[in-house]
């Protein structure tokens, strides 16, 4: 292994951990799926960046930042609940990515690439796992009052439309941690694959957000050497859903019953 | 009696809609005040006004150094939600930045044992869940506390429960509290003092001056026959 590989490796490991973290809260929010969609809307930045030959991770960046403050402002402006504008949102920003992304580069775009990285590029992604990581636990509180009752979390004095805000930011950031070898279409699989599995093995936050980020890590893991041995030429974002997805099947099979709190 | 909540023209409008108008009224340190009036009334409104979770006009002044507790009217809570009920009561103590200990006197006074706290919120039954809301409002040791229809899922005796937590809470702590609540017997036997709120009328006064037949069937628009049933029992 390189270090080149190693440090992608390493990245994609981080990554799986805030996927797990951010993905328990998202599913306790009820807004798995769309947050989902909300990670499409790198696409187009993905798309107008590679046609104008700028790094596409800025272009993911952008028009991710873009759509999350859309959505976030829609939501407040209109009442709307977040699947609904994330919804509107997304329909717009996924035709726009349709259309300006070169050919050639949508496949890369949709499913990610894995390739190795550089020290700089390892040391960017893991400062925004660490502030994921970080926010998560300075905000932790505020989640699982607005989880319980958003009335009994305002009358704590929780800001409820800023921590929504934080909320999706963070969910982007992750998304775009994850974009670069998961792809505009993938990157959200592994936010919402391992918190179902967590969710089946846990009744209580702090093992419900553990068994996630163990479930992710795992996922990438298996997923990585899988894919290395046995299809090389595949992208490595569908190997690791593809071992999420049967982690999650044989967690039906051998898990509780019911999970727990049902 | 220091007065602890000064209010005057308290207005709330949601879009052309008023649901409270020009309401004032003062609260005494001690007092247990009942909110009556019928359904859609604005006596909800008017809790969450006086915490501040809605917008309204006029002046609402507590006294310096007033915390208040506020037990919603029943929530449902996601059945699915991973949290167990100490999460839930840990999370508000470190917001507060309350004490180490603190989370264990509120849920003993509420009666929350040892056994609910482990419990996932989901799971809990009606009167469980509420257990679990009054341990969260003693959080931080309020000295007013804002009881939205305490007993409006309970049975008769997790009510009484409730009814002499909220006695004990008020002799022992001289808490004060503003209730709403349905249940008139409940009003004559615990409140000190009375506000009703009715479509553009409004009264306050001692139960006795207020929960007469004449003025109820004013309130509510028909003949109040169940007090006076409850009346010959409830003293």
């Amino acid at each position: 292994m390189t270090a080149g590989e190693f440090y992608a490796l390493a990245l994609a490991l981080l990554f799986a951990v805030a996927a797990g973290l951010v993905g328990s809260f998202a599913l306790s929010k009820r807004m798995l799926l769309a947050s989902d969609v909300l990670s499409h809307l790198a696409l187009p930045g993905l798309g107008l960046a590679l046609l104008i030959h700028v790094n596409p991770l800025v272009g993911g960046a952008a028009s991710l930042l873009i759509g999350t403050l859309l959505v976030w402002h829609l939501e407040q402006r209109t009442g709307l609940a977040a699947d609904v504008t994330i919804g509107v949102v997304f329909a717009a920003g996924l035709a726009l990515g349709a259309l300006v992304t070169p050919r050639e580069d949508l496949l890369e775009a949709l499913f990610g690439k894995f390739q190795p990285l550089s020290l700089p590029s390892f040391l960017l992604g893991a400062a925004a796992v660490i502030a994921i990581a970080l926010f998560l636990f300075r905000f932790r509180d505020a989640l699982v009052l607005s989880l319980l009752s958003p009335e009994l979390a305002s009358s704590v004095g929780v800001s409820l439309s800023r921590l929504e805000l934080y909320f999706l930011l963070i969910f982007s950031l992750t998304i775009l941690v994850g974009l670069q070898f998961m792809g505009a279409l993938l990157a959200s699989a592994l936010v919402i694959l391992p918190a179902a599995i967590g969710r089946r093995f846990a009744n209580s936050l702090s093992h419900f957000l553990l068994a996630s980020s163990a479930a992710s890590v795992l996922a990438v893991l298996l997923g990585y050497f899988l894919g290395r041995r046995l299809f090389p030429s595949l992208g490595l974002g569908p190997m690791i859903v593809i071992v999420a997805a049967l982690i999650f099947v044989a967690s039906l099979a051998f898990g509780p019953k019911q999970h727990a709190g049902a | 009696m220091a007065t602890l909540l000064h209010v005057q023209n308290l207005t709330v409008r949601f879009g052309r809609r008023t649901v409270l108008e020009n309401l004032g009224f003062d609260l005494h340190a001690g007092e247990v005040m009942a909110v009556i009036g019928p359904n859609g009334s604005g006596k909800t409104v008017l809790l969450k006004s006086l915490l501040r979770l809605i917008p309204s006009t006029g002046v609402i002044a507590w006294a310096p150094g007033t915390q208040a507790g506020y037990v919603p009217q029943k929530i449902a809570p996601d059945r699915g939600l991973p949290l167990r009920v100490r999460e839930a009561l840990e999370a508000k103590a470190r917001i507060l930045r309350l004490g180490p200990g603190e989370v264990a006197i509120a849920a003993e006074t509420a009666g929350l044992g040892e056994e609910l706290l482990d419990s996932a919120v989901g799971i809990l039954s009606g009167g469980q869940f509420q257990k679990l809301l009054i341990a969260f409002a003693l959080l931080g040791q309020p000295n007013v506390l804002l009881f939205d229809e305490p007993t409006a899922s309970l049975d008769e005796l997790s009510e009484e429960r409730v009814y002499d937590l909220l006695h004990r809470l008020q002799a022992e702590r001289s808490m004060t509290v503003i209730l709403v609540s349905h249940d008139l017997s409940v009003v004559f036997r615990y409140a000190t003092t009375v506000l009703c709120l009715s479509r553009g009328l409004t009264c306050s006064g001692p139960p006795k001056e207020i929960l007469t037949p004449t003025a109820l069937e004013a309130l509510y628009g028909a003949p109040a026959k169940f007090y006076a049933h409850h009346e010959e029992h409830g003293r």
